[in-house]
């Protein structure tokens, strides 16, 4: 069969449909873009539920807070670290950008769970509160994810299962950070392992789910 | 011929609202400097191409094809799927030109995207080898398998259905060809013809009808 298309025919072609083109925009501005809607969902919490109750369980817990805070720092690591996969020639070593404030989370939450150890929450309240936790988690995962999959698909990610982790990570972060606003009680153990579990949760769903939308780019 | 130009941004390029295109600088398409280096021209033309100059566009695709090239062979691509590898990556550098930051290196760039599709040409090879069956024991046991004249007519056999593809309307032809033949997707086969996939799946089918009534008379 001879070739139809020769490679001076296809560039031939490519050059006929060239159009001028709006340069993508770094991966920290567009994390920036993201960061804004996960800080009006924030905006709007703090409205809800007031700052108080925040303020009082982090003096009293301080772990809660740096849970928080590493919650927090790893969205927006995971994020910027989608964005910068998702663009052509960018070393994989940016996948590993988040680490550090997951660490922070994963440890701070873990001293939660010690301290959780010796309080002596009733079993009843405890599994009603780990279930509004996983909702919470997982509903709110759901639209940060998706647009971060519409914004990853105006680039290029050419290792869409990685990126499709950072998203995950990213989405799951946020909305376990955002749960520190509103959260009613005082961590106990099995709240914590069911944020865990939240975030397997997500980041599995994205990686399956994800990285397949984003692979069509 | 005029002497083209190409219009190149600056880096300021990035801090435009969408839409808009700010700091832009015209300057020569030819103007290169002694002493820059082809992985810096190449960079030039793809900041001019980002911008629409088509003549920059079509120099920087035709200098990239040995760039891809060696990017396929390095992961393994054999000779005969190189061709599609760069069609590919050429299609592929079209779509997402917008993604290319100035301040780094073009070749690292394409040589990421040339990487990716190569490892989807072995992918795509490795799975049509799967689907294939291969017995040696049958082949032995095939009375006519070292018979000369069945060589003679599958030969005949290719000849004739090529012969009637090419008889084929353009149309039809080129759906045959991308999407029977080389197995490409309707998505990617839309964008290397230019056709809609609508009008592709058209084709291709009534092409399979035009064939079906020559080889074996059927409506």
């Amino acid at each position: 069969m001879s070739e139809s298309l020769s490679h001076t025919a296809l560039i031939d072609r490519l050059g006929s449909a060239l159009v001028p083109v709006q340069r993508l925009a770094p991966p920290w501005r567009r994390t920036l873009g993201w960061l804004l809607l996960v800080v009006a969902i924030a905006l709007g919490l703090l409205m809800h539920y007031g700052p108080g109750g925040m303020l009082q369980r982090w003096v009293m817990t301080p772990d809660l807070g740096w849970a928080g805070l590493g919650a927090a720092l790893t969205a927006v690591c995971a994020a910027w670290a989608a964005f910068a996969l998702a663009v052509p020639g960018r070393r994989v070593t940016w996948a590993w950008l988040p680490l550090p404030a997951a660490l922070l989370w994963l440890g701070a939450s873990g001293l939660g769970c010690l301290r959780a150890w010796f309080t002596s929450e009733p079993p009843d309240a405890a599994l009603q509160q780990s279930t509004d936790c996983l909702l919470f988690i997982i509903g709110l995962s759901i639209p940060l994810s998706a647009l971060l999959i519409v914004l990853l698909r105006r680039a290029c990610p050419l290792r869409p299962v990685p990126t499709a982790v950072l998203v995950g990570l990213a989405s799951a972060a946020a909305s376990a950070a955002l749960l520190e606003i509103g959260h009613a009680t005082d961590s106990a153990a099995t709240d914590l392992l069911t944020h865990a579990l939240a975030v397997a949760v997500v980041v599995a769903i994205n990686a399956a789910l994800g990285g397949r939308l984003l692979s069509r780019t | 011929m005029p002497r083209s130009l190409t219009i190149t941004a600056t880096m300021a390029f990035d801090d435009a609202p969408p839409g808009q295109v700010s700091h832009l600088h015209i300057v020569p398409a030819e103007s290169a400097n002694a002493t820059e280096s082809p992985g810096q021209r190449r960079t030039r033309w793809m900041v001019a191409a980002q911008a629409g100059d088509r003549h920059a566009y079509e120099k920087l695709l035709a200098d990239s094809i040995a760039l891809i090239r060696t990017a396929a062979r390095r992961r393994g691509v054999g000779q005969e799927h190189l061709d599609d590898v760069v069609q590919e990556t050429l299609v592929t550098v079209h779509r997402v030109r917008h993604t290319f930051d100035p301040a780094r290196s073009y070749d690292a760039w394409l040589n990421a995207i040339a990487s990716r599709r190569a490892i989807d040409a072995l992918r795509s090879s490795g799975r049509r080898d799967r689907r294939e069956v291969h017995d040696e024991l049958a082949l032995e046991r095939q009375p006519a398998g070292d018979d000369a004249s069945v060589a003679t007519e599958r030969e005949q056999r290719t000849q004739r259905l090529h012969a009637a593809v090419a008889r084929l309307p353009p149309g039809q032809r080129e759906a045959v060809e991308q999407l029977g033949l080389r197995e490409r997707s309707l998505g990617e086969a839309a964008e290397l013809t230019g056709r809609g996939t609508g009008a592709l799946k058209v084709n291709l089918h009534r092409a399979l009808q035009a064939l079906r009534k020559h080889f074996h008379g059927e409506p």
